[in-house]
């Protein structure tokens, strides 16, 4: 068996533990939750096995020392990895806080993840390292930003959980808030799911696709009508989930996850992955940038969003602690902290162009 | 802060005004912004490459009215621009008079010892707890040391009270609270040491033929001369690729320092290990191709009988296998060589990818026949009357070197290594502070726990659970 086939055992556990969580979450029956942290360790556990054979074919192919073969080299390596980090961290909170039911939440993060692998089409093979990721920073800068994005992406799950509890008036700036947050999240991953369907068939090579094509069957398509529906659509959508998006409280509240739990978590994983985004991410790069381009800060997009990240971030510390910030100002702070994430991990690579470019491919 | 609104004097407003996190707010706001616009328009680039991109958002006839407003501004090179560092400063001033401004009252908490206390105090402490313990006296006193000792709190006080029994307290982590402060001061460490480098240090580019040299390298903008203070020459440039692809592995340049007339240092450079020398770094940035009539192809021959010898010669001349009257003569060249599916030979790329050369053979002056030799494929090598590898083509490509000098990079490394001991402090350690009452009871201890923390309250609640736990024994 190849790491491809084991990465294929962890999307498929990842996928069914999704579902098994949140039939637990409905049914709260402790075999099912028992049984989906099984589904999930297994999950896990292969793709563990599968990153490190990945590591190992990587090494067989490129021989440029173990050090460097580390596969985190482009967008599906960094996606998986970054999947891998989401489910340690919530197997890390699951064992310590004895709760199976942040499971439904955090597992659809990680099936997004798996998901947007597949629909963007993206290419999944091993290619040999350019010269210039030939370092061994490599392997400390990436593992840790990838971390630190873990946390940052556990903190937006809790955050949201946060919101969806605390909030009842549909009229409220932080219902109206989470609820549109949630939903132009998932209007992006439907859009892409259209041009996947749509663009399969022409898209020559894999690594041009996300690219050329990222809402050309819907927002950004020739035909005026299509993209007059596409926002019609969303708008609709953005409207239902608006609507319906009480129901989750319903569901929170009914498993006993306590709304000071959910603000805890959100400070702790934002509290863990703040220093852990400053050395790995800022520093580290910006030592490696300084060996390999001669410069330790040029102010790349890839750069400049990362400190954006590490502003808001700040932000959030500041306020908590020296303003005593809490409940839904903060909340909505690490939210926010979350979509300045996703955009120096993937707005970066697919829609500005820089240094960082191999990221993309 | 704001105890005394009224009276203030203008120097109070001012300072005031820097240190307020309200400032700090707007300031991340203004970089952050700024800095989204910066990322958006390409810095630094041609004109008409952010007209192109800005037609998309306003439209094409609009597009280089907007281009000009934003060159105004200084968006298309904003982070040099004299308001981007007119923001990077305010935050400075910020962080430095926020920090002046409260630590006086931390160095307060960090310089004061824990003292005893009054139980009234103690009865306002956020963690409160009691148990028994069934020894008595001394034997009691020994314990409790012992059991905050094991959850780390060493330097212990003690304190008979005047209303008999006795008083134990303890603290930890006390600097800790001098974390943010040394965060905030690695930041300006990093700042001064960009500062530094923006004014004692240049960044410059040096293109270097191979067997060329210079003793100057060039600014990017203006062309300015830079003196090095010795000379560098490249001795050799190549890529190399994977095997069988065009992708490439390395791209290796050989230098070698001058000084006086003397080599004193050779070193093979690559794109993540630069040369240094007195303060400057040589850094492989990129490469590029010009042959001319003077370059040399390089081969190595070995004729049927075995002899082996390494020959150099120009375009259009002639080179003989060892021993023989055999002639070869380079009479066309390809840097990168390949076949279509017809067979038939054509240069697809401008690159050393594959170079290739067409060599005429002749013996005693007359033609035999014409063969290319292809670097990347040895059945090409081998001709009727030997071998012939094609070595290289030398004196044809250049390196292109990034030259910098940069006085302030250890402050910054040393900015960030104390940036990531302050976030240590600042975030995962707390200051805790512990009192505990014993008194004399007629089953043994009674013992009266109070204790509060800065921060991470739940984990030091579950410290002192494990303190209860070790009394109970």
């Amino acid at each position: 068996m190849d790491s491809s086939q084991f990465f294929g055992i962890s999307s498929i556990a990842y996928i069914i533990a999704m579902v098994t969580y949140i039939t637990y979450l409905v049914f709260k029956s402790s075999t099912v939750g028992v049984i989906a942290t099984t589904i999930t360790v297994i999950g896990f556990g292969s793709q563990t096995i599968a990153f490190f054979m990945r590591w190992k074919e990587f090494l067989d192919i490129g021989q440029m020392g173990i050090m460097r073969a580390v596969p985190l080299t482009n967008l599906y390596e960094s996606l998986i990895f970054f999947v891998w980090c989401i489910i340690l961290v919530y197997l890390i909170i699951e064992f310590k806080y004895k709760n199976r039911s942040f499971g439904a939440f955090v597992t659809p993060i990680a099936g997004m993840a798996l998901a947007f692998i597949d629909i963007s089409g993206m290419s999944k093979d091993i290619h040999p390292l350019i010269p210039a990721l030939q370092s061994n920073w490599l392997l400390a800068h990436v593992t840790l930003s990838f971390i630190a994005y873990a946390t940052f992406a556990i903190a937006f799950a809790t955050g949201i959980m946060y919101l969806a509890v605390t909030t009842d008036n549909k009229k409220s700036g932080a219902y109206i808030f989470w609820t549109v947050t949630s939903g132009i999240f998932m209007t992006i991953l439907i859009a892409m799911g259209i041009d996947f369907l749509a663009f399969k068939i022409i898209a020559k090579s894999p690594e041009a696709f996300i690219k050329s094509y990222m809402f050309k069957a819907t927002f950004r398509s020739s035909s005026g009508m299509v993209v007059l529906l596409s926002y019609i659509g969303s708008a609709a959508f953005l409207f239902f989930v608006w609507r319906y998006g009480y129901l989750l409280k319903k569901l929170i509240e009914s498993f006993s996850i306590s709304k000071e739990l959910l603000d805890d978590l959100t400070y702790k994983n934002i509290a863990i992955g703040f220093p852990v985004f400053t050395l790995g991410g800022l520093i580290f790069g910006a030592i490696w940038a300084d060996q390999a381009w001669g410069r330790y800060w040029s102010w790349d997009p890839k750069e400049t969003w990362s400190l954006i990240t590490w502003f808001v971030y700040a932000f959030y510390l500041h306020a908590r602690f020296l303003r005593g910030w809490r409940g839904h100002k903060i909340t909505i702070v690490a939210v926010i902290g979350f979509i300045a994430t996703l955009f120096t991990y993937l707005g970066v690579n697919l829609l500005l162009s820089g240094l960082h470019a191999y990221g993309g491919a | 802060m704001s105890a005394k609104k009224e009276n203030q004097g203008i120097v109070d407003k001012i300072w005031n005004f820097f240190s307020s996190i309200t400032l700090a707010v707007v300031i991340f706001a203004l970089i952050s912004v700024t800095s989204i616009v910066g990322t958006i328009i390409e810095q630094q680039a041609e004109p008409e490459r952010n007209i192109k991109l800005l037609s998309k958002f306003v439209g094409e006839s609009f597009a280089p009215n907007a281009y000009r407003i934003l060159d105004v501004l200084g968006f298309t090179s904003m982070y040099d621009s004299w308001w981007f560092l007119s923001l990077l400063f305010i935050f400075s001033a910020n962080i430095v008079i926020c920090s002046i401004d409260r630590l006086p009252k931390i160095m307060k908490v960090v310089k004061e010892p824990i003292k005893p206390l009054s139980s009234e105090i103690l009865n306002t402490m956020p963690i409160k707890k009691e148990t028994l313990l069934k020894k008595k006296g001394e034997e009691a006193e020994k314990e409790v040391v012992s059991a905050l000792k094991k959850i780390g709190f060493k330097p212990i006080i003690r304190q008979e009270n005047p209303a008999g029994g006795l008083q134990i307290c303890a603290e930890k982590g006390k600097y800790s609270r001098l974390g943010v402060y040394v965060t905030h001061f690695s930041i300006l460490l990093i700042l001064l040491g960009a500062v530094v480098g923006i004014f004692f240090g240049f960044n410059a580019y040096l293109p270097l033929l191979e067997g060329t040299s210079s003793a100057v390298a060039y600014q990017r903008e203006g062309k300015k001369e830079i003196p090095l203070g010795f000379e560098v020459r490249c001795d050799d440039f190549n890529t190399s690729f994977y095997e069988n692809t065009d992708t490439p592995k390395a791209f290796v340049s050989w230098l070698t320092v001058i000084e006086n007339g003397k080599e004193i240092l050779k070193k093979e450079i690559n794109v993540n290990t630069p040369l240094r020398h007195k303060g400057i770094t040589f850094y492989q940035s990129n490469y590029g191709f010009s042959p001319s009539k003077d370059s040399l192809f390089k081969f190595d021959v070995t004729s049927s009988f075995g002899q082996k010898q390494s020959v150099a010669v120009k375009f259009g001349e002639s080179f003989v296998f060892p021993a023989t009257n055999i002639a070869a003569k380079v009479i066309d060249f390809s840097p990168a060589l390949g076949q279509d599916q017809s067979g038939k030979l054509y240069t697809y790329a401008e690159m050393m990818n594959n170079p290739a050369v067409l060599l005429e053979f002749s013996e005693d002056g007359k033609p035999k026949y014409n063969q290319w030799i292809l670097t990347r494929y040895p059945q090409t090598w081998r001709v009727p009357d030997g071998i012939i590898e094609f070595k290289d083509l030398w004196g044809a490509q250049y390196t292109g070197l990034q030259v910098r000098k940069d006085p302030g990079v250890w402050l910054v490394y040393l900015g960030s290594l104390i940036m990531s001991i302050g976030l240590y402090a600042a975030l995962f350690m707390s200051h805790s502070r512990v009192w505990l009452n014993l008194s004399g009871d007629k089953a043994g201890t009674k013992i009266a726990i109070a204790a509060s923390v800065n921060k991470n309250k739940a984990a030091f609640e579950q410290k002192i659970e494990k303190l209860l736990g070790g009394l109970h024994g």
